[in-house]
């Protein structure tokens, strides 16, 4: 029988084998929610229903379930995992039977849960919600009007015209720049930037700086710095050409 | 002597106090303690032991079709159990009779070990259980208690005092030690090892 024939009836999931796959795999369903212990006892069934064993399929079952059950591992204990890994085989085996007993004891608590339910199950009550205390009637300290009259007039007094200087903020031209740096770049074959920012505002130093950067793409000036944060040196790029040149000549 | 202790007497009838003790049980929907019987009734607890001790009494199976018990730390009536079945026709019973061997874990793991996380309640379970804690929150079983200390700690849970009811114990402490269930540790261990021996062999 193939797993995909497989139909599921768990508390997190009803359905066929292979929608519970891909619910899982697209993470819709939480892994962690599915009794994997179940899918397992639900094929035996059906293996033995069938009353033929098709070991190809049996193959792809386990496959499928060692695969759900890694996963699931990993979901509930990642830390768990990581500390188990660390432990001697006998330290682990103590741990994982201190583990069953854990368990062990806390299926057999529900055991006698369900039985105390059973013995109970004609017990009658009301139900309702908590009953009422009776309201506390809340005093108030003597007012004076006069008091109230002013904390009104204080709320009916017109407020302040709010500033809007903030919203008529320009930004320096780039072109500005540009043309400044280009101007310098035929004069000089190179100039400090810290030097030529000097006295300047944040805002147009950062379009003195997007300025330069736009130099640089359109290959009009070299750029240097010798570590981060050292000032930066322009350089006009026909400098660099014509030593490049040079050297090539001469060699 | 004798004529104050006969003042005393009728200055202070204990059968009128029980009549208060009975309708304040009436008109409560949870139960209630000495202490709260008490307040209500603006008298002393040890009266009002005395007067539930009557009620008890008058209010007992096969004597009364409401019962008077001990529960969930406190007093309520209930339902004669002969009257069980007439119960059943007319309403629904409290909690389903029925619950999911998933929830009877859960249930037992809180009553027991609680207030503990769902976390907690997944690492003994060995599957997470989200869904079950939210049912039995549902209905009225499970209540969030605090959360584990710290920034963003998971949420505690508890049982209710609809749980004490519905399985008739008077407090958590009415559960059997949890030491004396589930078989010998033992038991276990020689299971472990026959299963690895197989697997060695």
């Amino acid at each position: 029988m193939r797993p995909r024939d497989l139909h599921l009836d768990l508390d997190a999931f009803e359905g066929p084998f292979d929608l519970l796959l891909a619910l899982i795999l697209k993470e819709e369903l939480p892994l962690a929610e599915v009794e994997i212990a179940r899918i397992v006892v639900a094929y035996v069934e059906r293996l033995v229903e069938v009353e033929r064993l098709d070991l190809e399929a049996c193959g792809e079952f386990l496959l499928l379930v060692a695969g759900l059950l890694e996963l699931k591992a990993r979901e509930l204990f990642p830390q768990v995992d990581a500390d188990l890994v660390d432990l001697e085989p006998a330290e682990a085996a103590e741990e994982l039977a201190r583990r069953l007993e854990e368990y062990r004891r806390i299926k057999a608590a529900a055991s006698w849960l369900s039985e105390r339910l059973r013995q109970e199950s004609d017990r009658f009550f009301r139900l309702g919600p908590a009953p009422l205390s009776p309201r506390l009637s809340r005093r108030l300290a003597p007012q004076d009007p006069r008091a109230l009259a002013d904390s009104l007039r204080a709320l009916a007094a017109e407020p302040s015209t709010l500033s809007l200087a903030h919203m008529g903020l320009s930004f320096p031209s780039i072109e500005r720049f540009l043309d400044r740096f280009r101007a310098l770049l035929r004069r000089r074959l190179r100039f400090d930037l810290e030097t030529e920012l000097r006295g300047l505002g944040r805002l147009e130093q950062a379009a003195a700086f997007l300025a330069l950067l736009e130099l640089r793409k359109r290959e009009e000036a070299r750029l240097e710095q010798a570590y981060p944060f050292a000032p930066i040196r322009v350089l006009r790029p026909a400098v660099e050409r014509s030593e490049e040149w040079k050297t090539a000549t001469s060699a | 002597m004798e004529d104050r202790h006969l003042r005393l007497i009728a200055a202070r009838p204990l059968e009128r106090l029980v009549r208060t003790v009975e309708a304040l049980l009436v008109v409560s929907s949870s139960p209630l303690s000495v202490d709260e019987l008490a307040q209500a009734a603006e008298d002393e607890p040890a009266r009002i032991e005395a007067a539930l001790d009557l009620l008890k009494e008058r209010y007992r199976e096969g004597r009364s079709g409401i019962v008077l018990e001990r529960v969930a730390g406190g007093y309520a009536f209930r339902a004669s159990r002969e009257a069980a079945s007439a119960c059943a026709r007319l309403v629904e019973p409290p909690v389903e009779r029925t619950l999911s061997q998933a929830a009877l874990e859960t249930l037992a793991i809180v009553a027991y070990l609680g207030p503990c996380t769902r976390p907690e309640i997944a690492r003994l379970r060995g599957v997470a259980s989200d869904t079950v804690v939210a049912g039995l929150v549902e209905r009225g079983l499970l209540a969030e208690a605090g959360r584990e200390p710290g920034a963003g700690g998971a949420v505690r849970y508890r049982v209710t005092e609809l749980f004490l009811r519905v399985f008739g114990l008077e407090s958590v402490a009415g559960l059997p030690p949890l030491e004396d269930l589930g078989g010998e540790a033992s038991e276990i261990r020689a299971r472990l090892e026959a299963v690895a021996g197989r697997r060695l062999g």
